[in-house]
C-alpha cells in the first residue's frame, strides 16, 4: 500500500536518514490528550512545511466562553477557523486516556528504557489477576461476550441460527466465567523530591515548565513504582518543605542559597527514606544562579558525599530565564564531568521539555 | 461498490428518503464500510483512495493512526465532494453513530451539490487525483524520488498562494491582454482638455496642468510596461507560466495548484458546510430516525461534536446555531426595516409575525453564501451575546492569551479577518522584472498583522529556488516596512519608505 511508503519516507526524514536539511523542520509537536480536566500533550514528530503565514501571537482570534475582558484564557487557544483544514466532514472525537496509557505512550515516543529498581525489592504484594475463562464459576464472574460467542457457535453449528431473527438463548454449557490466579508482584518503593528555586528570577513561564516536567516525570516513575511518594521543597536563601500546590504557586524574592534546599532534602531522606529501602530521585530546578561560590562548593560536597552515593539519580534542570546566569550547571559539569548518577538538563523553553525529559529518564536508572 | 450490511442499507434508504422529503438534493451517495486503518489512510489522503507519493501524507497517516491507537481520537465520518459522492463509515461503530453519520453526510452532499462556491470544482476528482498520482509516479521513476520530492516540497510551501476567487471570474486571457494594449495606446499621450479656440489654450490647459497630465501619462506608461501589468495573486500560476522550469516541474506545479483549487471552496465554507450538515443530522435524527433506546447515545455524540473547547471556536456549533437563529428570525419575521428600526426590547422579544419563511431562507443561504458573506450578513449582536463570544489577544507582558473584548463590532471584524483568505496573508506578484534585472518582487498586502519571520524566510528561499533569479518580498516587520531579498545565497533585509530614503541620503552625502 502506498501510504506505507509515504509513512516510511516520513519516518526516515524524522530520524534524519534522508533529507538532512529537513531535520530543522521536525518538531516534536503535540497530540493533545485529555485526562480528566487536564489536557496533556503527547509528543508526535511532525514536519511543518514553511508558508507565508501570520505569527500566531499577533493574530488573536475569536473564542467562546466565560470571562471578563482581561481575564487570561486557559492554555493555548485552539486553532480557530483561521487555518481550519480544507476538508469538511471529517470528524474527530477525543477520548480520555488513563495515566498508565499516557506513560506507555510517552515511553514509546521518547524510546525511554524501563527503569531497573536498584537493590532487592522489599515488599511483595499478592493480588489476583484474571487470566482466562473457565466453564464453571460464580455467577458474578460470568462473562457475557464469551458466553454469547459460545451460544452463537452452538446455534450456527446446529443450523438453527437465522439472521432475520437472531435471538440466542444460552444453555448452561455455554456459560463462561472469568478465572483468576494469584500473582506475586515485587514492589519497590520510590520517592521523588522536587526542589525549586523560587527567588525573584523564576517567572511564571519558568514555573510552568517545571510543572510540566514534574508531571511527566511522575507519570513515568509511577508506571514503574506503585506507591510513588513525592515531596516538595522550595527555597530562596532558606528552604522549606511545602505541599504541591504551594510549590507551584509561591513566588519569593531574595537571594538564592541552593545548599539550603540540599540540606533540607538530606534531612528528609535521613528521616523518612533510608536509602537501602527506597529508590530516591531528587530533582532540582533553578535558573542557575547561586549566591556565592562558597555555597556552590557546599552543594558540590553534599552531592558527592551524600546524594550521589545514595540516590538512583540526581536530576538538575536548568530553566532559562532572563535573569539567570546559568552558572550552576557549568559548575556541576566541571565538578562531575561524567557521573552517570547526575543528570544535567538545560530547558530553554517549553519546546525543549520533551528533550529534557528524555535526558532525565533516558538512562533507565 | 457499496458494501453495507443489510441493516445499514435499510437505514440508509430510510434516511435518504427522509432527507429528500425535506428538500435536500444530492448526487448519488455511495457509502462504504471500511476499517479504522483504511479510514485513517483515506483521511490522510484528504478523502481519496489514491494520491501522489509524498511524505506529508505519511505524516498525516502516522498521526491519525497513533491518535486512534492511543485512544485519543477517532474519525467517524468522511465524505468527498465528487459525483457520485463517496462517504465512509467506520466498521464497528454503534448503529446510532452510523445513522448520525449518514444523516450528516447527506447534509454535506446537498451542500456540495448546491452551494454555488462549489460549482467550479471538478466532480470527477477521484479520477483526476489518480491521474495526478500516475503522472508524479512517472516523474519519480524518471528523475528519482529525491529530486521530485524536493521540488514538491518547494511548491507545497507556496501552495496557499492562489487566487481563491479566480474560478468565479470569467475572463479570457486574450481579452485582458487586448484591453491592456488599448489602454497603453491611449495613455501614451497626455490627456489634455479639448480646446476650440486656440487663444484659450493656455487658460484651459495651463502649464502646470499639462505637466501634471504628462507626468501621469508617463507613469501610466511605465506601469503598463511593467510585467505583470496587474499584480497577480495566483503566484503558482505565474510561476508555472513564467519561471524557467522543466516540463515535469511545470506539470507538478499545475497538479498542486489544481488540487489546491479543488480544496479551496471547502475552506471557504467550513462554518456553513458543517453547520448545514449538523442542522440536518439533528433534524433528521430527532424527527424521524432515532429509536427510543438510542436517544441518549445520540445526544452524547451530538453534544460531543458541538462541544466548545474552553476557549476554542467550533465551526460546527457556530454554524448550526446561526442556521437555527436565521430560521427562527425568518419564521417570525424578525428582519427588514421595521425590525431594524424597532427600539422596544419588549416588542422585539415577542416579535412574531408568523411569516414562516425560515426554511426557504436557509435553503437560499446554502445556495448563495460563503463563510465571509454568511458571517457578515447574519451574525448579530444578540447572537454573539447568547453564544458568549469574545475576541482574544496575546498579551506580551504576561505571556498568555487573554480575553480582549466582547464588543460586537470587534468580534465581527476579527471573525471576518480570520475567514478572509483563510486567515492567511495576502501575497501577490508585483513585478517580475524588479529593478530591471529579472528579479521577482512580491508584496504582502499588510493588514495590521505581521508574518511569522522564520517561516517567511524559509518560504522565500523556496520561491527563489523555483524562480532562479533573486526574489524579494515587501512586507512589514517590527512595525517597519521592510524588503527581504534572497539573492540565491542569503536573505538580506532592507528598510523601505521613509527609513530607506534617509539611508539613501546618508549614502549620497
Amino acid at each position: 500500500m502506498s501510504i506505507r511508503e509515504d509513512q516510511g519516507r516520513f519516518r526516515d526524514i524524522v530520524r534524519g536518514r534522508i533529507k538532512e536539511n529537513f531535520k530543522k523542520y521536525v518538531t516534536h509537536g503535540e497530540m493533545i490528550g485529555k485526562r480528566e480536566n487536564d489536557l496533556v500533550k503527547i509528543p508526535v514528530p511532525s514536519i511543518d512545511i514553511p508558508r507565508f503565514k501570520y505569527g500566531p501571537k499577533q493574530r488573536g482570534g475569536v473564542g467562546q466562553g466565560q470571562g471578563k475582558p482581561g481575564d487570561p484564557m486557559n492554555g493555548e487557544p485552539q486553532e480557530g477557523t483561521g487555518e481550519a483544514g480544507d476538508q469538511p466532514g471529517q470528524h474527530q472525537i477525543e477520548v480520555d486516556v488513563t495515566l498508565d496509557e499516557l506513560a506507555a505512550i510517552l515511553g514509546e515516543e521518547l524510546e525511554l528504557p524501563d527503569i531497573k529498581p536498584k537493590g532487592r525489592p522489599r515488599q511483595e504484594a499478592t493480588k489476583n489477576k484474571y487470566t482466562g475463562m473457565a466453564p464453571v464459576g460464580p455467577a458474578g464472574l460470568r462473562h457475557f461476550k464469551s458466553s454469547y460467542k459460545k451460544a452463537l457457535q452452538r446455534y450456527i453449528s446446529s443450523g438453527v441460527y437465522t439472521p432475520e431473527n437472531p435471538v440466542i438463548i444460552p444453555q448452561r454449557g455455554d456459560f463462561r466465567y472469568r478465572s483468576f490466579k494469584p500473582v506475586v508482584s515485587p514492589h519497590a518503593s520510590a520517592v521523588v523530591i522536587y526542589m525549586m528555586d523560587v527567588s525573584g528570577s523564576m517567572g511564571e513561564e519558568q514555573k510552568e515548565i517545571v510543572r510540566l516536567e514534574s508531571f511527566w516525570i511522575n507519570t513515568w516513575l509511577k508506571k514503574h513504582y506503585k506507591g510513588l511518594e513525592t515531596r516538595f521543597i522550595i527555597h530562596d536563601a532558606t528552604a522549606k518543605e511545602v505541599d504541591e500546590k504551594t510549590f507551584f504557586s509561591t513566588s519569593e524574592s531574595g537571594g538564592t542559597l541552593i545548599s539550603s534546599a540540599f540540606k533540607l532534602a538530606k534531612d528528609i531522606i535521613d528521616a523518612d527514606y533510608p536509602p537501602d529501602k527506597w529508590n530516591i530521585y531528587p530533582f532540582h530546578f533553578s535558573d542557575g544562579d547561586n549566591w556565592s561560590g562558597e555555597d556552590t562548593r557546599l552543594c558540590m560536597r553534599l552531592l558527592s558525599e551524600f546524594f550521589l552515593p545514595n540516590v538512583n539519580q540526581f536530576g538538575y534542570g536548568q530553566v532559562e530565564s532572563k535573569y539567570g546566569s546559568g552558572q550552576f550547571a557549568k559548575d556541576l559539569e566541571r565538578e562531575f564531568p561524567d557521573d552517570d548518577r547526575l543528570v544535567i538538563s538545560k530547558i530553554e523553553n517549553r519546546d525543549k521539555i520533551l528533550t529534557s525529559i528524555k535526558d532525565f529518564l533516558g538512562k533507565g536508572r | 461498490m457499496a458494501n453495507l450490511t443489510p441493516d445499514l442499507e435499510k437505514w440508509r434508504l430510510k434516511i435518504l428518503k427522509v432527507a429528500e422529503s425535506y428538500g435536500l438534493d444530492m448526487y448519488e451517495t455511495i457509502f462504504e464500510l471500511i476499517t479504522y486503518d483504511q479510514i485513517n489512510q483515506f483521511a490522510a489522503y484528504g478523502g481519496f483512495p489514491v494520491r501522489y507519493p509524498h511524505w506529508r501524507f505519511g505524516m498525516e497517516y502516522e498521526q491519525l493512526s497513533k491518535s486512534y491507537e492511543y485512544g485519543l481520537s477517532k474519525i467517524y465520518e468522511m465524505v468527498v465532494n465528487t459525483d457520485p459522492c463517496y462517504a465512509y463509515l467506520m466498521e464497528g461503530n454503534r448503529m446510532v453513530d452510523q445513522k448520525l453519520v449518514m444523516a450528516h453526510v447527506y447534509g454535506h452532499c446537498d451542500f456540495f451539490k448546491n452551494n454555488q462556491w462549489f460549482a467550479p470544482t471538478n466532480r470527477k476528482m477521484m479520477d483526476q487525483m489518480a491521474n495526478h498520482a500516475t503522472r508524479i509516479r512517472r516523474y519519480v521513476d524518471r528523475y528519482g524520488v529525491d529530486t521530485v520530492e524536493d521540488f514538491i516540497d518547494k511548491v507545497l510551501s507556496l501552495e496557499n498562494l492562489i487566487d481563491r476567487h479566480s474560478p468565479y471570474v470569467q475572463r479570457s486571457a486574450a481579452q485582458s491582454r487586448n484591453a491592456a494594449a488599448d489602454v497603453r495606446e491611449e495613455s501614451s499621450e497626455a490627456a489634455l482638455l479639448r480646446v476650440n479656440r486656440d487663444y484659450m489654450d493656455e487658460y484651459i490647459n495651463p502649464k502646470d496642468f499639462v505637466d501634471h497630465q504628462r507626468a501621469k501619462a508617463a507613469a501610466e506608461t511605465t506601469r503598463l510596461a511593467k510585467f505583470p501589468a496587474q499584480p497577480q495573486r495566483d503566484v503558482l500560476s505565474f510561476l508555472m507560466h513564467h519561471a524557467p522550469l522543466k516540463n515535469w516541474q511545470q506539470d507538478i506545479i499545475s497538479i498542486i495548484r489544481d488540487e489546491a483549487y479543488y480544496f479551496a471552496p471547502q475552506g471557504m465554507t467550513k462554518i456553513m458546510n458543517e453547520g448545514w450538515a449538523s442542522y440536518w443530522h439533528s433534524k433528521i435524527m430527532t424527527q424521524d430516525v432515532l429509536s427510543d433506546s438510542e436517544v441518549v447515545d445520540f445526544a452524547d455524540a451530538h453534544s460531543g461534536t458541538m462541544a466548545m473547547a474552553p476557549n476554542g471556536f467550533n465551526p460546527y456549533k457556530v454554524g448550526i446555531e446561526l442556521f437555527r437563529n436565521i430560521e427562527e428570525r425568518w419564521n417570525k419575521g424578525q428582519f427588514g426595516k421595521e425590525w431594524n428600526e424597532c427600539d422596544d426590547v419588549q416588542a422585539k422579544n415577542n416579535w412574531d409575525k408568523k411569516t414562516g419563511l425560515g426554511r426557504e431562507k436557509i435553503f437560499e443561504i446554502r445556495r448563495n453564501y460563503n463563510d465571509v458573506t454568511f458571517i457578515d450578513e447574519f451574525l448579530t449582536e444578540d447572537f454573539c451575546i447568547a453564544n458568549k463570544m469574545f475576541v482574544y489577544k496575546f498579551n506580551k507582558r504576561t505571556g498568555a492569551y487573554e480575553v480582549d473584548t466582547r464588543d460586537f463590532p470587534q468580534i465581527k471584524r476579527q471573525l471576518l479577518f480570520q475567514l478572509t483568505n483563510f486567515g492567511q496573508p495576502i501575497v501577490q506578484v508585483e513585478d517580475a522584472n524588479f529593478e530591471n534585472r529579472g528579479e521577482l518582487l512580491l508584496t504582502h498586502l499588510f493588514e495590521g498583522i505581521e508574518m511569522q519571520p522564520d517561516y517567511m524566510r524559509e518560504t522565500l528561499s523556496n520561491l527563489q529556488a523555483i524562480w532562479g533569479r533573486p526574489v524579494s518580498i515587501a512586507t512589514v516587520q517590527d512595525e517597519q516596512p521592510k524588503l527581504y531579498r534572497h539573492d540565491g545565497k542569503e536573505i538580506k533585509e532592507h528598510a523601505i519608505g521613509e527609513a530607506a530614503k534617509a539611508a539613501d541620503e546618508k549614502a549620497d552625502d
